[in-house]
């Protein structure tokens, strides 16, 4: 259960990230630390105790216990959308340095056009 | 960059690309697959952009190309999973084509079929991302 | 094993403190690259290979990128002012937390203990899987077979946001 409230805890902090800071490089650090919690919380909750990998021999044999592989399905897809979603906030980023000479998201509301 | 790293990385990218080859097409036997595989080719390209800086590769059409090659990929997984629908029990993403025996390279049906696919799109994709940042860097030097 | 779990996620909440509240962008962008790698020796404890080595090229590529965009531009923290919108967002975010803790509290209550799932839902992904895809990593069976609707759904979504940052980033029009 401690592993389920600490991956909890991670998301929390990411979250206080995304509220509190002003500068766009650390809200999209924050937003790839919840993603990361996100999914190692889908890995932990897909996991059994002593079972193997999802992976089997060509005898086709399925072992005992075997850790479950939906929720590492969906994982995999989505640790490479996460990668091109934070590459296009990184360039909506550098576009915005571009314009305003700055990274402080109340600075660009100010400066209008 | 100095001599010796354009060499250590031109050799190393090589492997890498050939480990991603590997990683793509055996994605039905051992762990990996189409996007795990395209996210290694593409960190070849990448290692070898960066050691060599942008004069080394003419940007702007490897740029075009990239792009060109993910568009294909998306249309020919989008074909191959309609073709499913005609050659078979009416059934979107059907696995059309004769299973084999299970453990050998090529088995499975049209899952390789699609890990390839997958693995150029996301290649391609990464690619692409990374090329259109390093123009805008050189743009905005100029 | 538990215990092992534990104290990786501790020092990657560590490092994700320290990415959010660093000085320098460069340094809080290394925090960050510790949660990614961390979370690899996570993956590989709890027995997916996959997830493990996707996420570690996903790093690293991340971390290029990343790296990329900040010394382009400028690598300073600004100074944080203690004023009336600060306070009103630190407040803010205060009772978010205390609002998803809450409902994370209730919802704990459902959940098995750590290990104890019961391949419920994914029975028949375990036992027939290899057989009726032919694939003998389950994984991928259940990608591109049961659910290969979603990750052509991915595939299109990976495309839309490569053609988005082309738009984004072209400075002039193409000749």
């Amino acid at each position: 259960m401690t592993v389920f409230i600490l991956c909890f805890a991670l998301f929390l902090v990411g979250v206080h990230g995304v509220l509190t800071r002003r500068n766009l490089i650390k809200v999209v650090i924050s937003l790839t630390i919840m993603e990361f919690s996100i999914f190692l919380m889908l890995a932990l909750v897909g996991y059994v105790s002593m079972g193997e990998a999802p992976v089997l021999g060509s005898d086709l044999v399925v072992p005992q216990l075997v850790v479950d592989p939906l929720p590492q399905a969906m994982v995999l897809t989505a640790i490479v959308i996460a990668l091109a979603t934070n590459a296009m906030l990184l360039t909506i980023a550098v576009r915005l340095y571009k314009k305003y000479g700055t990274f402080d998201i109340r600075r660009i509301n100010e400066l209008k056009g | 960059m100095s001599v010796i790293v354009k060499k250590i990385a031109q050799l190393m990218s090589s492997l890498i690309f050939v480990y991603g080859i590997y990683i793509i097409t055996h994605g039905h036997l051992t762990p990996g697959g189409g996007f795990a595989g395209g996210a290694l080719v593409a960190g070849a390209f990448i290692l070898l952009i960066l050691a060599n800086g942008s004069e080394y590769v003419r940007l702007k059409r490897q740029e075009e190309g990239s792009s060109l090659i993910e568009s294909i990929a998306v249309l020919s997984a989008l074909v191959l999973a309609t073709v499913g629908l005609a050659a078979g029990s009416l059934v979107f993403f059907n696995n059309w084509l004769p299973g084999g025996i299970p453990g050998q390279l090529i088995s499975a049906g049209t899952i390789p079929l699609y890990n390839i696919f997958i693995g150029m799109e996301v290649a391609a994709a990464l690619i692409t991302i990374f090329l259109a940042l390093v123009i805008y860097k050189e743009e905005i030097s100029k | 094993m538990e215990v092992m779990l534990s104290v990786i996620i501790g020092s990657m909440i560590v490092a994700a403190i320290a990415a959010i509240h660093a000085r320098d962008l460069l340094s809080a962008i290394i925090a960050q690259g510790f949660v990614g790698y961390g979370l690899v020796i996570c993956f590989v404890m709890l027995r997916a290979p996959d997830l493990a080595i996707v996420q570690i090229v996903v790093e690293t590529i991340t971390l290029v990128i990343m790296v990329a965009v900040v010394l382009d531009s400028s690598r300073k923290e600004l100074e944080t002012v203690i004023d009336r919108r600060q306070v009103a967002t630190t407040g803010m975010s205060l009772l978010f937390l205390v609002l998803l803790l809450f409902f994370f509290n209730r919802a704990i209550g459902s959940l098995a203990r750590f290990g104890d799932h019961t391949l419920r839902m994914s029975e028949a992904y375990v036992t027939g899987a290899a057989e009726q895809t032919g694939s003998i990593n389950l994984v991928t069976g259940v990608l591109w077979d049961f659910r290969g609707y979603d990750t052509l759904g991915e595939a299109t979504v990976l495309f839309t946001a490569a053609i988005g940052v082309l738009t984004i980033i072209r400075l002039a029009g193409k000749k």
